[in-house]
């Protein structure tokens, strides 16, 4: 973008600023340059001036992020912001929508994420997503599980694949109510059931990573506490990334906050630091609910 | 008066009564304060009043038309003194006094057909004049009914909704009569064929050769009505088509709905349904003089015996035929596999075509049969490729080579040219389009079940 347009965008944003009032904050500020701690020492996953278009339209404006190890980081920010397009791009799950573009630099564990001799099926197996939407397979609950350590062939025995299965749903918090049922559809277990069946079925790869996409958006409170459970005890292990429109889901369950708007990466910083004493005015007008 | 000039009245009368009942309506709501202190739209009003003024008069117009004829022979016969007493004795008398009446008979003219002739020519002035008259006045009549039925308070919406589902309900029973009909006329045939030939002769019997005897001294047609063989045949040259088109049509669904593009997609899938297009007759002499010469030298050329007419060239064929039905219908059930599925085999570290083969093609499955099922039917109801290039001789083989035939070949071989339709070589092809009418209606209840089954499959 050119410094002309640039200009012109913005004083065009700041006129609409003054006509809309309570929303003046969010345009007039300068959302150019993240504030706050975007990186740190060890990365798990490392992000540098990542653009991403649909099409003619660009998502994401450069946006530089490190995840590190043990670690779970939030995503919060407006509807449209960019969170789970920018999300998406970690396991390459953008590659299946057309017309879409990723630029920048990504990478996992030094190992670049994006490239022409990048093998996604590895990838993704290394990064492991849960969506949005419960998604089990319409198959049995043990196939689901299964489903995964068997296109890897990580177990060759049977007796091994049960292991996996029984220990994946364990970890879930799954085993105990499902153990009597594994050959039952997963498709008839509830949505918050289904939605723990989605992760086991991500954990039973040993990811390295785990993304996951508003993974609490369908559920109700108590199988929702149910999961942020979870991502605390799987955080021992894990990488985690999780996007949320809950604040307090992501004050409860993350280590530290990133806040995106309209496709810019406003502040990262500690949870408390973000959720107490935000350093940017846009962090502040979302979390105070001025806008959003 | 004519029947079309009098249909034009009634039209006419009928947009006279839908505007003037819509204007009286708007009347009435403007000296109310507006539309909404109606019970129902003014458009209903209209309606409610037209189908007073139209339906009717053409119901009774209809019944006219239908019974008008038998009534005016009736009178007419019942004029004359003396009257043969066998139907068709009446049927030509009364032809005779048509034609007079006409102005063209041939043969003698006598004054007592001349007089029937003439009574004959009134009562037809008159029933026309009748009719107009009475349909005219019904309309007039019912439409001034209802327009003065006719008030804010009517609630025209609800009677003119309960007219138009009563119509909808009748057109739905005219698909439903029609089917109950024909399969009643197929099977009192049926019934026929079967007091001269034993039901178990004809499912179990192993040979087909559907000559009768004329007269009785006669050689070598003695008559053999086993079906055996025409249901072998039909089945082998069913599955040699299944063969063909499951797998390719299968596999080009796999490649539009998976890994074209858009564009591709786009142009590719009319494409291939312009194979659906080609009229059947097209693939009949398609296979007859390109596939079926081309098997015979290939047979011929690694020593094996092939007739020129073979099971194998006209399964082909067919198989290239229904490959859209296959592919166009697996098509739309795997683009209905939800997206969510594909992204979470994707995110587990599924290459594109395990993602396919372990959880698309999986989930949609029963869409799949249900769509194959369908083909299937169209495969054993199929006639001019088989007529064409696989014979009429029927022989009890299993060897695709030579030459077969199926059920709806010899359904038309027997009904084609002059027959008595009381013999049994004739009655044969309704007991044979009973026998193809239940089976295929069995493979479309399983078609259906498989689908509604297929249908609670994710929700």
């Amino acid at each position: 973008m050119s410094t002309m347009t640039l200009d012109a965008s913005a004083r065009t944003e700041a006129a609409q600023a003054e006509l809309l009032g309570v929303e003046s904050v969010a345009h007039s500020a300068e959302v150019r340059k993240t504030v706050g701690r975007p990186f740190i020492e060890i990365a798990k996953l490392r992000m540098r001036d990542v653009n991403v278009c649909y099409g003619e339209i660009q998502a994401i404006h450069s946006v530089s992020l490190d995840i590190g190890c043990n670690e779970v980081v939030a995503m919060i920010g407006p509807s449209g912001c960019g969170k789970s397009t920018f999300l998406r791009c970690l396991n390459r799950m953008n590659d299946t929508i057309e017309g879409c573009r990723v630029e920048g630099e990504l990478s996992l564990d030094g190992e670049p994420i994006y490239g022409p001799k990048v093998d996604v099926v590895p990838l993704r197996a290394r990064v492991g997503m849960v969506f949005q939407k419960p998604n089990p397979f319409p198959k049995s609950i043990y196939e689901n599980v299964a489903y995964g350590p068997k296109i890897h062939g990580i177990a060759s025995r049977r007796a091994e694949l049960d292991e996996i299965v029984e220990n994946s749903l364990h970890r879930a918090g799954l085993w105990n109510e499902v153990k009597d049922r594994l050959n039952k559809p997963g498709t008839g277990l509830s949505g918050g059931q289904q939605q723990r069946l989605c992760i086991a079925r991500a954990i039973a790869v040993s990811p390295e990573v785990i993304l996951m996409d508003e993974p609490c958006s369908a559920l109700d409170p108590i199988a929702t506490a149910r999961i942020e459970e979870l991502i605390d005890e799987l955080r021992a292990n894990y990488t985690i990334a999780i996007v949320t429109h809950s604040m307090q889901q992501a004050a409860r369950v993350s280590q530290r906050t990133a806040y995106f708007h309209l496709g810019h990466l406003v502040e990262v910083n500690d949870t408390e630091t973000v959720f107490t004493n935000p350093e940017h005015e846009l962090t502040e007008a979302y979390i105070t609910g001025r806008f959003g | 008066m004519q029947t079309p000039t009098l249909l034009a009245l009634l039209l006419l009368l009928v947009l006279a009564v839908y505007g003037t009942g819509f204007s009286r309506a708007l009347g009435a709501a403007r000296s109310l304060g507006g539309v909404r202190n109606l019970a129902s739209l003014p458009s209903y009003y209209g309606l409610f009043a037209a189908l007073w003024c139209g339906l009717p008069a053409l119901l009774l117009l209809g019944a006219w038309i239908a019974f008008d004829d038998a009534v005016i022979r009736a009178m007419v016969l019942g004029s004359l003194p003396d009257k043969p007493d066998t139907p068709s004795g009446q049927n030509l008398l009364y032809a005779q006094i048509q034609n007079l009446s006409a102005g063209h008979l041939i043969g003698e003219k006598t004054p007592q057909l001349q007089s029937a002739a003439d009574y004959l020519n009134r009562l037809r002035h008159n029933s026309s004049n009748l009719q107009a008259f009475l349909s005219l006045t019904l309309a007039v009549g019912l439409a001034a009914f209802a327009l003065l039925r006719c008030s804010p308070k009517l609630c025209a919406r609800e009677k003119v909704e309960k007219v138009l589902r009563a119509i909808l309900v009748a057109c739905a029973c005219a698909a439903i009569f029609t089917t109950v009909g024909i399969l009643l006329s197929v099977l009192f045939e049926s019934l026929r064929f079967f007091q001269s030939v034993p039901v178990s002769e004809f499912l179990f019997g192993l040979h087909w050769s559907p000559q009768m005897a004329l007269r009785a001294d006669q050689v070598g047609s003695s008559g053999a009505f086993g079906a055996v063989p025409l249901f072998t045949g039909t089945l082998m040259v069913s599955a040699i088509a299944m063969f063909v088109a499951v797998p390719v049509g299968l596999m080009a669904a796999i490649y539009l709905a998976e890994y074209a593009s858009r564009r591709v997609r786009a142009l590719a899938k009319p494409i291939l349904e312009i194979l659906a297009g080609v009229p059947t007759v097209v693939y009949g002499f398609f296979a007859a003089l390109t596939v079926a010469p081309f098997i015979r030298d290939l047979a011929t050329s690694v020593g094996l015996q092939a007739s020129s007419e073979s099971a194998l060239a006209a399964g082909l064929v067919m198989g290239i035929m229904i490959i859209p039905f296959v592919s166009s219908l697996s098509d739309d059930v795997i683009n209905a596999v939800p997206q969510s599925l594909r992204d979470g085999a994707l995110g587990l570290g599924s290459t594109r075509s395990e993602t396919v083969r372990k959880v698309v093609i999986p989930a949609a499955l029963p869409g799949i049969v249900g769509g194959v099922l369908l083909a299937v039917s169209r495969a054993i109801g199929e006639t001019m490729i088989v007529v064409m290039a696989a014979g009429l001789a029927a022989n009890l083989t299993a060897n695709p080579l030579e030459s077969v035939t199926t059920v709806t070949v010899q359904i038309v071989t027997l009904l084609v040219g002059d027959q008595e339709f009381d013999s049994p070589k004739t009655l044969a092809a309704f007991a044979l389009g009973l026998m193809l009418f239940i089976s295929t209606l069995v493979l479309n209840f399983i078609a259906l079940h498989v689908v509604k089954k297929y249908r609670e499959q994710y929700d």
